[in-house]
């Protein structure tokens, strides 16, 4: 995107409802807070919180998902705080970011100091197993090009385009994959089912292309579900 | 495919950014917050900050410049300088940093790398190395405490073992900043990072001796490595990003343009 086309991301339509962005405990929270605050006027930063509060995720507009850090503490930090049945139950638009688009599937098989696989919310069905980089270093670090989908999340978004990725475990590429990258293997950029979106790498860090899915997001309702495909442009 | 990565950094001292001439004669070079933003703004792909007077007098940075810096810029950046602990580390992270860097508490206490990255995972956890070429044993050997000229020491360690010691501890990233070239502009040491990147399966960010644009093509294009960084050449404006960026991808290298 040229910088006169980032502009406008912020004078857009005002954006609708409540945000919230879940405080997993264990994330990078800032990074995420601030990148959705770029694209806020100062009374839709009003309507956006950092939050661990059942009954405001329940009744936010929509809900961000972020993490940093291993599936196993990420995934004991939302059981401790009693929100993997609240997530389970949302039908707003929720956006996993890296892990919090891992901790979106069935289960990942990064163990870290544990000997069995972290059980995940199972709400895309697809497992996360390390990345097969082929020899290329891992993790898998820096900006790399994606292939996105005709999912709303990537409305101006144009093959090659660069995002900043950050990670060692992928899901594969599948049935719900929207769209693909590849380090080694291709893989899942972005996983999506119904209203739950997962993005492997992190929008918030990824300039102005970053932002424009933010700002995607920030446009979508539970209306934007009804008649969503999702068309997978990536060999299987 | 992952393209490489140009690294803008910025030594920091009394919240000011600075730059000296092989680590010594530190010069102010201006306001953290505006530098970041300029760099990022003109298509730095991440952007290092390391406060070089932490780890030699015992006391860690001044951390609000750290969530003003995250409010402002859209990229990725590092936080270094004297995190000697979990507590330390989680605060520039919960503060918007992206990563941060371990250099000499990391060799005080190996462990540490390994109680980050159990922590934190290993994604964030960069080693920062000072590796010089010693005549005497005509071998790399790390030093320590490179942040001021009267605390800087030898190690026992030669640049190799370290390099394969950080990388079965945990770390996610190394950036190996040779101090022969540091702040003198001849090109970066494609020897020395030739054969660390044989030794490395984690990225591995060239720093020190950046000076022209051919600098850059030569490290990425003969030394393999993931990112250059580089400090004087962007403060002073001898190198504009962009210019870098078109040159780099006319020379077939993958830059994010």
């Amino acid at each position: 995107m040229s910088p006169l086309e980032s502009n406008k991301l912020t004078s857009d339509a005002s954006i609708e409802g409540t945000t919230v962005i879940i405080d997993t405990g264990c994330a990078n929270l800032s990074s995420v807070r601030y990148a959705f605050e770029r694209l806020m006027s100062a009374d839709e930063r009003k309507k956006l919180s950092v939050t661990d509060d059942i009954a405001a995720i329940k009744a936010a507009t929509r809900v961000v998902l972020p993490g940093v850090g291993t599936a196993g503490a990420a995934m004991a930090s939302l059981r401790n705080k009693q929100l993997v049945e609240v997530i389970k139950s949302l039908s707003q638009p929720v956006l996993g970011v890296c892990l919090g688009m891992q901790m979106l599937t069935r289960l990942s098989n990064e163990r870290g100091a544990t000997t069995e696989d972290c059980q995940c919310l199972g709400l895309i069905p697809t497992d996360i197993e390390e990345l097969d980089s082929k020899g290329l270093p891992l993790p898998h670090m820096g900006w790399n090009q994606i292939t996105p989908s005709e999912h709303p999340i990537f409305d101006g978004i144009s093959e090659g385009d660069y995002v900043y990725f950050v990670h060692s475990y992928r899901a594969p590429i599948g049935e719900f994959t929207i769209a693909c990258a590849e380090h080694g293997e291709q893989f899942s950029a972005a996983i999506a089912k119904d209203n739950f979106i997962g993005l492997q790498f992190h929008p918030e860090k990824s300039a102005t292309v970053g932002a424009r899915m933010l700002k995607n997001f920030l446009n979508m309702s539970t209306d934007t579900f009804f008649q969503n495909n999702n068309s997978n442009q990536c060999e299987a | 495919m992952l393209a490489k990565r140009i690294v803008p950094c910025l030594d920091v001292k009394e919240g000011k950014v600075v730059k000296g001439v092989q680590f010594r004669n530190h010069e102010i070079v201006g306001d953290i917050v505006p530098l970041a933003a300029r760099y990022a703004d003109e298509g730095a792909d991440e952007l290092v900050f390391y406060d070089i007077t932490a780890s030699a007098h015992d006391r860690v940075i001044d951390k609000s410049w750290v969530s003003r810096v995250a409010e402002r810029i859209d990229i990725p950046f590092c936080v270094a300088g004297g995190i000697r602990t979990i507590e330390q580390a989680r605060e520039k992270l919960a503060f918007g940093a992206d990563k941060i860097s371990i250099n000499s508490p990391a060799l005080t206490d190996p462990s540490l790398i390994e109680r980050l990255q159990d922590e934190f995972g290993r994604q964030c956890i960069v080693i920062g190395i000072d590796s010089y070429y010693d005549h005497i044993s005509d071998s790399y050997k790390v030093k320590q405490f490179t942040g001021d000229e009267a605390a800087t020491k030898d190690t026992q360690w030669f640049t190799q073992d370290w390099v394969e010691e950080v990388q079965k501890r945990g770390c996610g990233e190394i950036v190996l900043n040779v101090m022969n070239q540091d702040g003198v502009r001849q090109g970066y040491d494609i020897e020395q990072l030739s054969m660390i990147r044989s030794l490395c399966d984690v990225p591995l960010i060239a720093s020190g001796g950046a000076g022209t644009m051919a600098h850059f093509k030569d490290v990425f294009a003969l030394a393999k490595v993931d990112a250059a960084l580089a400090a004087s050449v962007f403060h002073k404006g001898i190198i504009d990003i962009q210019a870098l960026k078109r040159y780099l991808r006319d020379n077939q290298i993958a830059v994010r343009v």
